[in-house]
């Protein structure tokens, strides 16, 4: 039975629907959560979330809480990332994974235009076909810092792009605040974490099995009244909210003063004052023949990245010919096709691709686009099969400037 | 002191009022939608380098189409793919497209093969243009090499319409030999609109080569690189806008001959080319430092790119 099936009468005890409103927090216990999902689902949505696969935490699509990763952690380093079970750990006690929001908008493969040619003239045709409503649950403070940047990308200049526009109006988004951070988590540096601040319909803080949930928007609040149907959700009061704000604002802190411990995992952080002018300023800094002397271009780590945009466009022909569609998939900066013009590729080393990538991400992003392109996830660190972290290599061309004449 | 590369980088690259102001850099609507043209004619300019005369299939398409000299089309041929190219026809007849393209890759060797009549697509036009609008009363001098004269033959057609408008207007054109000089049949009109028109070829001195003279016959104007010629203009002071294309090194090289001869940073545009797949920011494969060639360009300010222009393969 759907529950928007039932009415959506307010109970005597706990919340009804009328009191289900943007900004409310209501206690979520994990079979209420259930609700939501079915809500989402009863709705036309292709819900996705969390689930152990494959050895690591990726995005699938969900119908059962039940396939949420439930007493799984992940332990990251550079290079390195594994699961391991803890009898204490909660549904979202695992951090990121390699997938992250941009896997769903800007899918590595996807058809952008269809074209037909009849009696030798070339039309494109107008209709894509058409896509489910996505629902995401599980998104961390990091990733909708992503999204940010990425709506800034496809859709805050003069042009936007329509296949991520469709995708994202129609985004229903439930967060969860971290309780833990890996070591390579550095979102207390960039700013994006670990606190859900906003842009989120549902936010999840977790208490032991039960979760307070923020209302974020009407829609939010619409699922969430479809969820509480028949039998009213209890409302958070002031002090838990208190609890759960300060649960994420303690986490911060505990960032902030990690230190490194002999034989674990370095905690890494990031000074980003100066980031741009910094890394602009020593483009022919030793430091990117070095960092080339371990890169493999092997391309994880833009794979990995939630705001990473480069693509390319291939054309997929029929046998006639006569029907062709245009498919555009994930470039990436550490490839010679990236930059090659007439044959050849203008950054020929690997050298000059990881610093394509770096300054990009850190310096001209913020030219282009007035962010940084980092959210803090850390995944290029855990993704990159030599664990290169780009919070060392950022660290290296601070600590030892160039000669003077070397700038440009 | 380390020198700062400028912050705020999207305004450095468009100084206030360099460009002319209410131009789109891309069509209103879907980036990525294409409108069928089908080919009127192909004239082979040079061995290799072909311009084709484009006509839009959809009257209402080609009613509403206009652009400004220095941007470019997205030519796509379904099933091969899509490339960058300027548009290089008048301004005035902005239906009536022609681009000059050199057969050199997947797409343009394909379209060197195409024939009178059959049909593309086409997407545009994309880009920052020119900036010849707001430069009248000064000295003009246009320096291309080779095919980079294709995205700058739109901007003469507009200024040998409007010489009045400007103090001169100077072309100079650099080629490898004499018969890769573009466009040689139009220079005497140019020249009769009061354009001063100006070629030289440099043999083989972009391979490594010294300039031979000898070793280029059936030649009898001026042998040399095009800054050779450029050193000899004039009209090179602090009164010029000079609009560049041609290799990065060269552009490079004519932009150290302009300043040394009082010409502002800010007064010298240079269009670049890199690869592109979407030609509105979003693809990325355009980069060049802060900016992306397709909408921050291709025409851009030197001062706004010099320190990147100077770093190798970036």
């Amino acid at each position: 039975m759907h529950p928007e099936n039932h009415p959506t009468r307010p109970e005597p005890r706990g919340v009804g629907s009328e009191e289900l409103s943007v900004g409310a927090s209501v206690w979520l216990p994990l079979d209420r959560l259930q609700g939501v999902i079915d809500a989402l689902r009863a709705d036309g949505m292709r819900v996705v979330g969390p689930q152990v696969a494959e050895g690591a935490v990726v995005y699938r699509d969900l119908e059962r809480t039940s396939d949420l990763p439930l007493g799984w952690i992940d332990e990251q380093d550079g290079g390195r990332y594994r699961l391991t079970q803890q009898a204490e750990a909660g549904v979202f006690d695992h951090v990121v994974g390699p997938h992250s929001l941009k896997n769903f908008l800007f899918p590595s493969r996807d058809t952008i235009g269809r074209f037909l040619r009849e009696d030798g003239t070339w039309k494109q045709l107008e209709d894509l076909p058409p896509e489910p409503p996505l629902a995401v649950l599980g998104v961390r403070a990091c990733d909708l810092a992503g999204l940010a940047i990425q709506d800034r990308v496809f859709l805050g200049g003069e042009a936007v792009d329509p296949h991520y526009r469709r995708r994202r109006e129609s985004l229903f988004l439930v967060a969860v605040n971290c309780r833990r951070a890996a070591a390579t988590c550095f979102c207390h540096s960039t700013g994006c974490g670990p606190a859900v601040t906003g842009g989120f319909d549902l936010a999840l803080t977790e208490f032991s099995g039960r979760f307070l949930c923020d209302i974020g928007s009407l829609r939010g609040a619409e699922m969430l009244a479809k969820a509480a149907a028949g039998s009213p959700l209890d409302r958070c009061t002031a002090d838990e909210v208190q609890r759960a704000r300060q649960q994420s604002a303690a986490l911060e802190q505990a960032m902030h003063a990690r230190r490194e411990v002999p034989g674990e995992p370095r905690p890494r952080s990031m000074e980003m004052e100066g980031l741009r002018d910094l890394l602009f300023n020593n483009l022919e800094h030793a430091r990117w023949d070095d960092v080339a002397s371990r890169c493999l271009s092997c391309t994880n780590c833009t794979l990995v990245c939630p705001t990473c945009f480069c693509a390319s466009v291939t054309e997929v022909a029929d046998l006639s010919g006569d029907h062709v569609e245009r498919e555009r998939h994930w470039a990436s900066c550490f490839t010679l096709d990236h930059a090659r013009m007439h044959g050849e590729s203008v950054r020929s080393s690997t050298a000059s691709r990881y610093r394509q990538w770096l300054t990009h991400k850190l310096a001209g992003w913020i030219d282009q686009f007035g962010t940084s392109g980092c959210t803090g996830c850390g995944r290029c660190i855990t993704w990159c099969p030599v664990g290169i972290d780009l919070t060392e290599e950022v660290a290296a061309i601070r600590d030892a400037p160039p000669p003077q004449e070397a700038t440009p | 002191m380390m020198r700062a590369v400028p912050r705020e980088g999207a305004e450095q690259t468009l100084p206030g009022g360099a460009f002319p102001s209410g131009v789109a850099t891309a069509p209103a609507g879907d980036p990525w939608r294409a409108h069928a043209v089908r080919i009127e004619g192909i004239v082979e300019e040079v061995p290799g380098v072909r311009s084709y005369d484009l006509r839009f299939l959809d009257d209402a398409v080609a009613r509403d189409y206009r652009f400004v000299p220095g941007q470019f089309n997205m030519l796509h041929l379904p099933g091969i793919g899509e490339a960058a190219i300027s548009i290089s026809s008048d301004p005035a007849e902005p239906a009536q497209l022609a681009h000059t393209v050199r057969a050199v890759g997947n797409v343009t060797d394909a379209l060197a093969r195409m024939r009178v009549g059959e049909t593309l697509m086409l997407r545009g036009p994309f880009g920052r243009p020119w900036p010849i609008a707001e430069r009248t009363g000064r000295d003009l001098v246009l320096v291309a090499g080779g095919l980079g004269l294709a995205s700058q033959r739109a901007a003469i057609r507009q200024l040998a319409r409007h010489r009045e408008r400007y103090s001169s207007v100077t072309v100079l054109h650099g080629a490898k030999e004499p018969a890769s000089l573009l466009y040689t049949s139009e220079y005497e009109a140019w020249k009769a609109s009061g354009l001063v028109v100006r070629g030289s070829v440099d043999g083989l001195a972009d391979q490594g080569g010294t300039v031979d003279a000898d070793a280029i016959p059936a030649w009898s104007g001026r042998v040399g690189l095009v800054t050779d010629l450029l050193s000899e203009v004039t009209t090179l002071s602090e009164r010029t806008t000079l609009l560049c294309c041609g290799p990065d090194p060269m552009m490079t090289a004519v932009a150290d001959v302009a300043m040394r001869r009082g010409v502002a940073a800010d007064e010298i545009f240079l269009s670049l080319e890199r690869n592109m797949a979407c030609a509105v920011r979003h693809c990325g494969l355009c980069q060049f430092g802060p900016v992306f060639v397709c909408q921050d360009g291709p025409v851009f300010s030197y001062a706004a790119i010099a320190p990147f222009l100077r770093v190798p393969h970036l």
